[in-house]
């Protein structure tokens, strides 16, 4: 009889999650409405809110034992948010990179910017095709760029610490073709001249990258003239001028990819299949935002398998946590609960009290874990070497309303297991045994 | 010792609160020992005395930055070098451009400065005799089901060949093994093919070469030869920086994720979430026994061996709990590992591990123990036997 209860106990806790994983808000703020309901209009209802209000008024008494389903849960919320946020943060960098008007046209089969090499006559070819934006010159808003890595020394290394940074030799349309680059400090780069200007990300990461100081590239000295902010991958990049960039790296004319503006998103099927179409052109077309989304796809899945790997590990123990605590809350309480049935009350009272505070519990963790990652893991920065790129990356945690919500999500998942067997079992025990026990 | 069925018995005079914290304890050290093993599969790579022999000698101005094959008959005569071999980055992919395999094109003899990889002598042979030829890392060969004498289409997401083609055609000629399980898995995961082959068919590479490996006689000069082989090249335009391996990885590594503070915050908050439940579960079962342990006392038990006892059940809990979930992790780990098809390199919970976490679970033993101990060993007989 008893196995049968936990069996069936067992299917109804995987039934539960699995609805609860589906359950968007709305779902929730439904469910919450229906429960107070029910509490203020029935009399079973009626009967469950003064059971759990005692529950709840003795909550100061069992405070040590409360604590650790609080900071328990806490815990588990606060590492699952901050390492989802993590995953978030890397995404949104990426994602905020691309845009759906803009197309990135590559050497066929290039997995990435760097790898991508075009010859001269396909530079001057790609812009001719259709669906190209014009600026007030009426010349297509095409900007060829050539993307390459340069060893840095980093910030607050030993001089032998050098780190890899991308440097990306630009044209004047390149701003033209992100108009969300600014330049915040300093002034930009002349044409022609061995001069940098750095993105704010890159800046705070390698030494020496501060408008009037002066770098080593190889063999050749370059200076810094200026730092710019873009809120995306950029930030992380360095910028010259396209030729000279070449010229260091020994390419001659040719570069790396073409960034295009279209006219609008509609244009980008055409300018895409007169590009696939000529015989002259071996190349690779997709938008920005197909590109960067791309690129960050395998670290975002790696980051969240393994924040949610963490974050199961870490709620079973916070799960075992919580039913020690409420099975001892609910035997210390046994005669208590044994003499409310004795007088008439009946278990679902008894079962909805203790579920609802240990979720009360589980909530406030759950609240405290989401809070305190906002606070100080939101807008962390970190970095790493991105994939299709040659150098670190640097982006910062976003701990979103989505992320929060499922933190709170998990907390109430945890509270709900960790409160319905001590529950039933305060509902089932025998009247006449726990009115004698003490 | 003689007190262990005492302690035994008191640990589990209630068996379901052990039990619930013992699973919580397993847990918490279940996280503890993947995580460690990241942790130390991240530092320790290209830590092994034979990479301590090895020297990179790479472009100064960046890693994509090739070098003049000219340069290997210029290194071979600094003093000090036993060898110097040359390899470059190929960027295959299998089928999907995102399906990376790390496949480098080398000089044949770039396996004789690896004596980690092992390759039998007939595959060895029909890898030097075969111009197309490739040896395939172990565990890359099953990923991908192929099997010695197979043919394979691989694209290179950075080079096509003459037509322009980005699909090249390899035999495998051989299987690497890699000698030292825990710290070689990356040469399980690696392709090597002809640097002849790759640059007589791309048009792309004309005689170029990402890098130059050098085995040096005596570790104690690697420094000296570094320098040596980079003077080689100051200031000319392919000026080069020459790092050992170990030093080399560790950067990569370092560029790639800051390991230790992440794991090291993520266990932070997992132990003191540990410390407040095992604690909180000590408490109850002294309070419990209040008048038990009064009992003990009045027979004779010394305020001490009350202390002794108490502390011992505590860090018991701590041990039996923890032991199980490293246990776990050690079991979990090669089964995560095969299970990500070789895109997590995870050597396994170490020895250094169990060390560290037996200390740990020793030392939140004692913490967690300490407070229901304190209160166990000044309990007043009186007072604890009359319930007040």
């Amino acid at each position: 009889m008893n196995i049968l209860i936990n069996i069936a106990l067992l299917a109804f806790i995987v039934v539960v999650l699995v609805a609860w994983i589906m359950l968007p808000w709305q779902g929730m703020a439904v469910l919450a409405l229906l429960l107070a309901a029910w509490m203020l209009f029935t009399r079973r209802g009626r009967q469950a809110a003064s059971v759990t209000r005692v529950g709840i008024s003795t909550l100061g008494q069992r405070l040590g034992s409360s604590a650790v389903i609080v900071i328990g849960i806490a815990g588990v919320v606060g590492v699952l948010v901050a390492l989802l946020a993590m995953g978030e943060g890397y995404a949104e960098t990426l994602r905020k990179s691309g845009s759906a008007d803009t197309a990135i046209v590559m050497r066929g089969s290039s997995a990435s910017e760097v790898m991508s090499v075009l010859d001269h006559d396909s530079v001057v070819l790609i812009p001719q095709a259709p669906g190209i934006a014009r600026d007030a010159k009426g010349q297509p808003v095409a900007s060829p760029e050539l993307v390459v890595a340069a060893n840095l020394p980093l910030k607050g290394g030993s001089a032998d610490d050098e780190g890899s940074v991308q440097l990306r030799g630009v044209g004047e349309q390149a701003w033209a073709v992100r108009p969300n680059v600014k330049i915040i400090q300093g002034r930009n780069f002349q044409p022609g001249m061995r001069e940098l200007i750095v993105g704010k990300g890159a800046a705070r990461q390698f030494a020496g990258l501060e408008p009037g100081r002066g770098i080593r590239l190889g063999n050749q000295q370059w200076n810094v003239v200026g730092i710019f902010a873009s809120g995306d991958a950029m930030d992380s990049e360095v910028w010259a001028d396209a030729s000279v960039v070449a010229d260091t790296y020994r390419r001659g004319s040719s570069r790396g990819s073409v960034v295009v503006k279209l006219t609008d998103p509609k244009a980008y099927d055409a300018f895409k299949a007169e590009l696939d179409g000529n015989p002259q052109l071996k190349v690779d077309v997709s938008t920005t935002l197909d590109y960067f989304n791309k690129q960050s796809e395998g670290m975002t899945k790696v980051i969240r398998i393994i924040g949610i790997t963490v974050g199961i590990i870490m709620a079973i123990g916070a799960m075992f946590g919580a039913l020690n605590t409420m099975f001892a809350a609910v035997a210390a309480r046994a005669r208590e609960i044994a003499t409310l049935r004795a007088i008439g009350f009946r278990g679902l009272p008894v079962v909805v009290a203790v579920m609802l505070e240990t979720m009360l519990l589980a909530l406030v963790g759950g609240l405290v874990g989401g809070l305190l990652a906002w606070l100080i893991f939101n807008g962390y920065s970190a970095s790493t070497l991105a994939a299709g790129t040659v150098g670190k990356l640097s982006f910062e945690l976003r701990v979103t309303p989505a992320l929060l919500w499922t933190g709170l999500k998990w907390a109430l998942a945890i509270g709900f297991i960790g409160g319905l067997y001590p529950a039933v079992r305060a509902a089932r025990l025998p009247v006449t045994t726990a009115l004698r026990e003490l | 010792m003689k007190y262990l069925h005492l302690i035994w018995a008191a640990l589990f005079r209630r068996k379901a609160r052990t039990i619930l914290t013992l699973v919580s304890i397993a847990a918490a050290f279940l996280l503890f020992g993947m995580l460690d093993a990241v942790r130390t599969s991240f530092d320790q790579a290209g830590q092994s005395a034979n990479g301590a022999q090895r020297l990179q000698t790479g472009s100064r101005l960046s890693f994509i930055q090739t070098l003049p094959q000219s340069l290997e008959a210029q290194i071979a005569q600094v003093p000090g070098v036993k060898m110097v071999t040359y390899a470059n980055w190929f960027g295959g992919a299998y089928q999907d451009p995102h399906n990376a395999v790390f496949s480098f094109a080398v000089e044949p003899n770039y396996i004789d400065l690896y004596p980690e990889i092992e390759v039998s002598a007939a595959e060895r042979k029909a890898f030097d005799d075969t111009r197309t030829g490739v040896l395939v890392g172990e565990k890359l060969a099953q990923r991908f089901h192929w099997k010695v004498g197979d043919k394979i289409p691989l694209q290179s997401t950075i080079f096509p060949n003459r037509q322009g083609d980005k699909n090249w055609t390899f035999d495998i000629a051989g299987i690497m093994h890699s000698k030292d399980k825990q710290a070689g898995g990356f040469y399980d995961q690696l392709l090597l093919l002809h640097w002849k082959y790759f640059d007589e068919t791309t048009p792309f590479n004309r005689g170029q070469v990402g890098w130059y490996v050098t085995r040096v006689a005596d570790v104690n000069q690697a420094d000296r030869v570094a320098k040596a082989i980079d003077a080689l090249s100051a200031n000319s335009d392919h000026e080069t920086r020459t790092q050992t391996e170990q030093a080399a990885t560790a950067n990569w590594m370092k560029q790639l994720a800051d390991i230790g503070l992440i794991v090291g915050s993520i266990m932070g908050a997992v132990f003191f979430t540990l410390l407040l439940l095992s604690g909180n579960t000590m408490m109850q079962a002294v309070r419990e026994r209040t008048s038990e342990l009064a009992v003990l006392k009045t027979i004779g038990f010394s305020n001490h061996a009350v202390l002794g006892i108490v502390l011992a059940e505590s860090v018991l809990l701590l041990l039996i709990g923890g032991v199980v979930g490293l246990g776990l992790a050690t079991a979990i780990i090669p089964a995560v590992a095969a299970g990500s098809g070789g895109m997590l390199n995870l050597g396994g919970v170490g020895g250094n591990s169990w060390v560290l976490g037996l200390l740990l679970m020793v030392a939140i033993g004692l913490l967690v123990g300490a407070l229901p101990a304190l209160r166990a060993m000044r309990l007043n007989i009186v007072d604890a036997l009359a319930g007040r």
